[in-house]
């Protein structure tokens, strides 16, 4: 449980308030392999330690990539990390996305804002074995046009044939000629199977639940829907309980939960 | 060729009416096209149609001095477009565009009014699909506002 050094080995703007790391081990040994929907206690020395999920391919292991906002005290300092930079990672911790056990599935991954950064590693799996699933759908949603993580790899993904990539944005002005409104008005055209689908959902805690209500509506079944819980993360072993919820912790029973398992308690604000 | 009926009772939004009313609406309804660029009405403007988009994507906008056109959403096929025929005083609320080549049925609202003022099954039945459809785009305006994938303050 002590942080190891990694070296930064790349540092990239995404928009005007995320950001990416590329970590690799300072002392030259593998990272651990990680599964997708996993993250990482990212320690800048002297500030404090955050947990950010892992955005990285990971048939590509010798990396860790980290996505984030800058919005506290620390993520405030990482920004100001430079390449060759050195931080602190413990992990990988906290359940994957269930990629290995969807096969045969049609999948859909539905993405609110930089819930987007769990969810690449899961794609990546996916793309990396396209034969194993049906349909593929990812619907994005984001604040605006200038808001959309990972430009490159959506219109990588979006050219491919067999991966259907919907983006839309809250708001638009100007030479935006996509969708405009939020997530959830996607999920009901979108060219899936609800039958036999299973559902990855990653953002902010609202979206999730009219997402999780518009994918019932469409006919898929509680435990098939998957989503990734956010709370205050410390330890990432559930030892400190920072991060109770409800009867679990979700760095170490979570943060990926099967709905059937927490539908009593999501939503509840008392939880 | 599909005839008028047909082509309304294929449509999302009619999806399990009653024929007799089908047949109805169908003699309101006419086909219209949208090239890319061209205004499908504009706000201020009597709303005396609405649309059931059958190709193509439409942007409803506000246009604002000095920021332009502010799209508010975008709709596609299956989805309708416009609710001020329903509502007095019948005038356009926002402007709709098509951003590429719309095909839709128009519905003349006039013709309608009067059939469902008349035919109150007719009526009860669209405002029924009609009131869906609004409460939905109420509740994504909703979260639009909440600007979700802010940062936590």
């Amino acid at each position: 449980m002590i942080p190891q050094p990694f070296r930064i080995r790349q540092f990239r703007q995404e928009t005007h308030d995320t950001f990416t790391l590329e970590l690799e081990p300072a002392n030259g040994a593998a990272p651990a392999a990680f599964q997708p929907g996993q993250f990482n206690m990212v320690y800048v020395f002297g500030v404090g330690e955050v947990p950010i999920s892992i955005s990285s391919n990971p048939a590509s292991p010798r990396l860790f990539m980290h996505t984030t906002r800058e919005v506290g005290t620390v993520t405030k300092a990482m920004r100001r990390l430079k390449k060759g930079d050195i931080v602190g990672v413990r992990g990988p911790f906290g359940t994957p996305w269930p990629v290995e056990d969807s096969a045969g599935s049609d999948i859909v991954i539905v993405a609110g804002g930089i819930g987007l950064a769990p969810l690449r590693p899961a794609l990546y799996a996916l793309i990396n074995n396209r034969d194993r699933y049906g349909r593929i759908v990812l619907l994005y949603g984001t604040r605006s046009p200038n808001d959309i993580l990972y430009q490159k790899e959506l219109k990588q993904w979006r050219a491919e044939f067999d991966l259907e990539v919907y983006v839309t944005v809250d708001r638009a002005i100007g030479s935006w000629r996509g969708n405009v409104g939020v997530v959830t008005q996607l999920i009901p055209k979108a060219p899936f199977d609800p039958l036999s689908s299973v559902a990855f959902v990653c953002g902010p805690e609202v979206m999730m639940r009219f997402t999780v209500q518009e994918l019932q509506r469409r006919g898929v079944a509680e435990d098939k829907i998957y989503l990734s819980m956010e709370r205050n993360m410390k330890c990432a072993t559930g030892f400190c309980g920072h991060c109770q919820y409800g009867p679990t912790f979700v760095c170490k029973n979570g943060p990926v939960f099967r709905f059937d398992r927490i539908a009593d308690i999501f939503g509840k604000r008392e939880i | 060729m599909e005839n008028m009926s047909e082509i309304l009772a294929g449509e999302p939004f009619l999806q399990n009416m009653p024929r007799q009313h089908v047949e109805t609406l169908a003699g309101c309804a006419q086909n219209v096209v949208f090239q890319p660029g061209q205004f499908i009405f504009r706000e201020g403007q009597p709303a005396n149609e609405f649309f059931l988009i059958r190709h193509g994507r439409v942007a409803v906008e506000i246009y604002a001095p000095a920021r332009g056109a502010i799209v508010i959403e975008t709709l596609g096929p299956g989805d309708v477009l416009g609710w001020s025929w329903m509502v007095a005083p019948y005038q356009w609320r926002f402007d709709a565009r098509a951003t590429e080549l719309v095909r839709a049925v128009a519905l003349d609202g006039q013709c309608l009014r009067g059939k469902c003022e008349t035919n109150h099954e007719l009526g009860y039945e669209l405002l029924r699909r009609l009131s869906s459809v609004v409460a939905q785009r109420l509740q994504a305006t909703r979260l639009q506002l909440l600007d979700l994938y802010g940062a936590a303050k």
